[in-house]
């Protein structure tokens, strides 16, 4: 891909995660933030922070299906916008919804399994935002922080208990997000089976001539 | 049974004022300001449109505190029957036809009657009483209804002694109500038609109204059109909407919330800031309109009209 090609698939990037947050202001400006702002607020942020998570975990599925290296160029700047919808998610939270009554919040946190992994998704994510960084992935070495990112799956599946667990009964949209997820982590896992096999196949096609 | 006056919120639940004071400043440094430009005020009612229905005040029965703007309990509404978002009944709402309606009352009764809506409305002279409004989920509102004393309905039926529990049913027709609809992507929760129950000294009791109008007017479809029932010191899915049929039976109806979610929903469905939801606390609300949440009072709030309909019983466990 030519740097043209990536500045303008970045700025395009750019463009949608900020619309997100666009629209608040919009819906704050017009008055269509309905009855309860708080809480549209908060679902409105969850929402995206989910939709970007899934997103960026994506980009890898895109390349192991179809072949395709420039998605994976993006993992990074969804993976950084979901961390940050995240922290304005849990912002709202804490400051509007609960005005730091920390005594209530922390008691909810112990108490609603929900908000437990709620917690855990975004705590689970700092350590990556922190090493996002192109030095930071030179210090670790590209096997450690391969390894580390891998937590983002865990994010992935806590983030889905957190929709499934806090969404009322007769709404879909839970089991589409946790389905989607399922998706993109089976493909990885297929990939990795199918790529273990290879291997020994390989392995097993240059010992064999050995033995003979 | 004694009358007493309906509970004005104590002192202490009223906001302190160094509190928003505080946070005035707060939003201010924050430019969280402009992120609240409309909600904020509990303004007086503002009717729009809708038909007049004239009633009187009814003091006694009333909170001394401001309506909840028309606008937003008219738009934000949990009922199910037209969708599962709070904004589908105001949206979806046109398709219900509220005339010609009847209301059958049946059961345990003498006199067993099926009621024109007209009819219903012109029974009892009208009163207006203001109540508190709490949602399960965990927000509240302040209405101005309009009706009657269920228990009046309930006696020109004359229940006899094997009444022990009231059934509510709400219409069922999925021509006009699109989520009542089965279709392939909405695997329905709720086993229609939406049934609710109280018991019989529930049902009696003075505060129990049924309820054909609100702010003013007739009863908007979306708030449950043309007739329900409002039990202010139960969770507002307790009172149930758009009633085709009342029941006065024997043994205690399987309500529908009861039957889709067991874990969650009890019969009695009381609001108790000590008994929480599986998934959140009851302990604070959020009025609509206003920022800070506040303390959810025992039984709504009507503690002291109420709470002798349940000495003895252990409310943990009935839920």
């Amino acid at each position: 891909m030519t740097r043209k090609a990536r500045v303008i698939l970045k700025t395009g990037v750019w463009i949608v995660c900020l619309l997100p947050l666009l629209f608040l202001l919009y819906w704050t400006y017009t008055g269509n933030l309905t009855a309860n702002p708080i809480s549209f607020i908060t679902n409105h942020l969850g929402q995206w922070t989910f939709r970007l998570l899934l997103a960026s975990l994506a980009m890898t599925p895109l390349r192991i299906l179809f072949g395709m290296s420039w998605p994976v160029t993006l993992r990074r700047l969804l993976g950084l916008f979901a961390f940050s919808y995240a922290c304005l998610h849990f912002s709202v939270w804490i400051v509007v919804d609960h005005f730091f009554n920390w005594n209530l919040m922390i008691a909810d946190i112990l108490k609603r399994r929900y908000i437990t992994v709620g917690m855990s998704a975004l705590t689970l994510l700092i350590p990556l935002a922190v090493t996002s960084t192109s030095g930071m992935v030179k210090r670790l070495g590209g096997a450690n922080w391969r390894r580390l990112h891998r937590l983002v799956y865990v994010t992935g599946v806590l983030a889905a208990l957190h929709f499934l667990w806090l969404a009322k009964k007769g709404r879909i949209d839970q089991y589409i997000y946790a389905t989607i997820l399922t998706l993109l982590l089976g493909i990885r896992i297929w990939d990795a089976i199918r790529r273990a096999v290879r291997k020994r196949r390989q392995r097993e096609a240059v010992t064999k001539p050995a033995l003979a | 049974m004694l009358i007493k006056r309906a509970p004005m919120f104590k002192a202490s639940e009223i906001t302190d004022p160094t509190l928003y004071v505080t946070r005035r400043k707060f939003m201010l440094g924050a430019a969280a300001l402009a992120l609240w430009p409309s909600g904020a005020a509990g303004a007086a009612a503002a009717p729009s449109g809708g038909q007049a229905l004239k009633a009187t005040r009814n003091s006694a029965f009333s909170l001394n505190e401001a309506a909840t703007k028309f606008e937003s309990a008219t738009t934000y509404n949990n009922f199910y029957e037209f969708g599962v978002n709070k904004e589908d009944p105001s949206r979806l709402a046109g398709t219900l036809r509220t005339r010609p309606w009847t209301v059958r009352v049946e059961g345990h009764v003498a006199k067993p009657k099926t009621y024109d809506i007209d009819e219903l409305i012109r029974l009892v002279p009208l009163e207006e009483r203001v109540y508190a409004l709490r949602c399960v989920e965990g927000w509240s509102m302040v209405i101005p209804w309009i009706g009657f004393p269920l228990a009046s309905l309930l006696k020109r039926v004359e229940p006899t002694g094997q009444a022990k529990f009231v059934e509510f049913t709400t219409l069922l027709d999925p021509e006009q109500f699109p989520g009542q609809r089965k279709s392939f992507l909405s695997f329905s929760s709720i086993d229609w038609p939406y049934v609710e129950g109280l018991r019989m000294d529930e049902a009696m009791h003075p505060l129990a109204l049924l309820t054909v109008g609100m702010y003013g007017q007739i009863l908007p479809n979306q708030n449950g059109a043309p007739v329900r029932v409002v039990v202010p010191w139960k969770y507002g899915f307790k009172s149930a909407k758009s009633i085709v049929r009342i029941r006065l039976v024997g043994e205690q109806p399987k309500t529908a919330w009861e039957k889709a979610a067991p874990n969650e929903y009890g019969f009695y469905s009381n609001v108790n800031p000590s008994v929480d939801h599986p998934r959140w606390s009851q302990a604070t609300e959020r009025r609509i309109g206003e920022f800070l949440r506040r303390k959810t009072p025992m039984f709504n709030g009507y503690a002291d009209q109420v709470a002798s309909l349940y000495t003895g019983m252990d409310l943990q466990k009935n839920y």
